[in-house]
């Protein structure tokens, strides 16, 4: 089956002061019709600026220089911006980490999500609204119609994270790409906002690309993981078999250093296994593999050579000399 | 018996929050409310709660940095609010705090050593060289290099930021070290470091922590007991296998099923997890609008905390019985 969302190659380059980085570099991935694909890294690995890419939202300093990123059959990068601008919303979507800071403060909510179905839809205002309301009561927000009347700072972190997914759901999106939606989030709200996604995501036949640096969230929401490190995919596999038997080093490393793994109690061990050092400098890259200083396993040939992403067993790849038997 | 390093009894504060500016009446809100707690000598206490469970207050009037309501602390058998000029210099000196964010917590325009020996010239310990020598040490103690000493805030990594934090926190060889989410902001690589060097510290120096965190598997590596925070009360405290085996309110209970497993089989929820913590000034329990279990007396009674057993705390009416 055709996947609905095929990132193939794709390098986007940031100019900044210090010269130009690569912070996503050759990333190729699939994304099958309806389901969620986790994607997980540290910070700076390149996994916000990957779904920025897909909606060609970068900022100014930011350009796509490589690679095609296929949606339902159609490369992206080769619309025209306005083109680009008609699929925003309707057929992809994205929510934020911080929706305080994505929603419009002057305005009430229910304007704003009304605002984004006109957008979309030739519907009169009033109609426009009451659809709204519906969106706000499908998210799980109480008393709908009084919320709508709210502004965004009248209403608690996880309501305004309803509100951004209400919005995202208006226009029916076939794709919705979710960066760090729970990530400032209490774990209370984050349990109840992953089982609203996951409900919506059921009932619109929606496909899901959530981007986060928690492992629990990903072993919980996803089907599917791909591990980024440094602006590259270093692993992905279904959801069990990285959890089972991870590959790549360094998810083996990340996997092993949450408080998580360890028993506690009397028998608990003392210290939690680490990852030595810290991510490469992404102007200074290592020539060969990019993990290669941190890892324990390096042989020569990671210091010289970049590995390429190989299917290992079926379905799972990585990008490893080690793991690959060398 | 441990000894009792600092003993909360009935802590308060109360701030009073405006409405807007159409609505200027003041809103009492009860960041703390009646505490009872004690931390021992040696002991590793983890403080979990929810954004706006109070958690950070406390921790803030531990320190000193802001005076309570009502109430009391006793540092080892003493009002801290009954401290001359000098007693609360000496109590400083004894009690340090690291911070969240290492980046708003460190002058930007002080050197990592500079800010590391600054409390000793604060403190007006030692000549300017047995100061620079002290700094260096503890620098080498949480893994920094002689090096890292002239360079700014800036230039360090998240982690290693973390690690100046904490050499400022150490340089007066305290007794108690107060850390209000520490590792919340870290990657987990970088996060796993920075606990292990803390388990490394306070066996060196015969610390006592007061770790303050959101995250429940962080306190499970750390803490020797637990203590559950929501909306300003204590509603559980209990040594740490057992907070996690067998909790007994169901707030606990809740925040312990809302942690995702790393298992990706293990997706069912033991508990149903619903609601947000919002606080009414009545009287009753405070959790009773999100709770499964909720029967007519939590709404008549404000629930107590009760001795389940010798070692563990609960304060619901009908903890033991569900």
């Amino acid at each position: 089956m055709e996947p609905l969302l095929d990132i193939k190659n794709l390098v986007t380059v940031f100019d900044t002061e210090r010269g130009s980085i690569r912070a996503v570099d050759g990333v190729s991935l699939q994304v099958r019709a309806g389901e969620t694909l986790g994607v997980v890294g540290e910070s700076g690995c390149g996994k916000t600026v990957l779904s920025l890419s897909v909606m060609r939202l970068l900022p100014a300093n930011g350009k796509i220089i490589g690679g095609q990123i296929v949606f339902a059959g159609t490369d992206l990068l080769k619309l025209s911006e306005e083109e680009m601008r008609a699929r925003r919303g309707k057929d992809i979507a994205m929510i934020f980490q911080e929706p305080m800071t994505s929603l419009n403060p002057v305005f009430r909510v229910g304007d704003q999500i009304a605002e984004a179905i006109r957008l979309h839809q030739q519907l009169p205002a009033k109609q426009a609204m009451a659809l709204s309301v519906e969106l706000l009561r499908e998210v799980g927000i109480a008393e709908p119609q009084k919320r709508a009347r709210d502004y965004p700072h009248n209403l608690s972190g996880g309501m305004r994270q309803r509100v951004m997914i209400a919005m995202a759901m208006s226009c029916h999106p076939r794709l919705l790409l979710a960066d760090e939606p729970t990530t400032a989030l209490d774990v209370t709200i984050q349990a109840q906002i992953l089982e609203l996604m996951d409900e919506l995501k059921r009932k619109n036949k929606m496909t899901v690309v959530l981007i986060t640096h928690d492992l629990g969230v990903v072993a919980q929401a996803a089907q599917r993981v791909a591990v980024m490190y440094a602006g590259k995919v270093v692993e992905s596999a279904a959801v069990e078999d990285l959890f089972d038997r991870p590959l790549h080093p360094y998810t083996q490393g990340l996997l092993e250093s949450l408080p998580a793994a360890i028993a506690s109690g009397p028998d608990r061990k003392q210290y939690l296994r680490t990852i030595p050092g810290s991510v490469p400098d992404l102007y200074h890259m290592p020539p060969g593999c990019r993990f290669s200083d941190r890892c324990a396993h390096g042989i020569e040939r990671c210091r010289r050579e970049e590995p390429a992403l190989a299917e290992i067993t079926s379905g799972h790849h990585v990008a490893c000399w080690w793991a690959a038997g060398e | 018996m441990a000894e009792k390093l600092v003993e909360i009894h009935q802590l308060c504060k109360t701030y009073f929050v405006s409405g807007g500016f159409l609505n200027p009446q003041k809103r009492p809100v009860r960041a703390v409310d009646h505490m009872e707690m004690t931390i021992d000598r040696g002991e590793t206490l983890g403080l979990v709660g929810e954004s706006g469970c109070g958690k950070s207050t406390l921790a803030r009037l531990l320190t000193g940095l802001e005076k309570p309501t009502s109430g009391q602390i006793l540092f080892k058998g003493a009002d801290i609010d009954s401290f001359s000029a000098e007693e609360l210099k000496a109590y400083r000196h004894s009690v340090q705090m690291i911070f969240q964010d290492s980046y708003s917590s460190l002058n930007p325009r002080q050197s990592a050593l500079s800010i590391i020996k600054e409390p000793l010239t604060i403190h007006r310990i030692g000549d300017k060289k047995t100061r620079e020598k002290t700094a260096l040490d503890l620098m080498a103690k949480v893994g920094l290099s002689a090096q890292h000493a002239r360079r700014y805030p800036h230039e360090f990594s998240g982690g290693q930021r973390q690690r100046i934090g904490i050499a400022r926190a150490l340089v007066l060889h305290p007794e108690l070290i107060i850390a209000d989410e520490p590792v919340s902001s870290l990657d987990v690589s970088i996060q796993a470091q920075i606990l292990n060097l803390l388990v490394d510290l306070k066996k060196d120096f015969g610390l006592t922590y007061l770790f303050v965190s959101h995250d429940l598997n962080v306190i499970r590596f750390l803490a020797d007991r637990v203590a559950v925070m929501y909306l300003g009360k204590l509603v559980e405290l209990a040594p740490n296998p057992r907070m996690y085996d067998q909790p007994l309110h169901p707030y606990t209970r809740m925040l312990l099923s809302a942690i995702p497993s790393c298992d990706p089989r293990r997706k069912e929820k033991k508990t149903a997890i619903r609601g947000e913590a919002v606080a009414e000034n009545d009287r009753g329990c405070a959790f009773r609008n999100r709770c499964s279990y909720r029967k007519a007396i939590c709404s008549e009674q404000t629930p107590e905390l009760k001795k389940m057993d010798e070692r563990h705390l609960c304060a619901c009416h009908l903890a033991g019985s569900i």
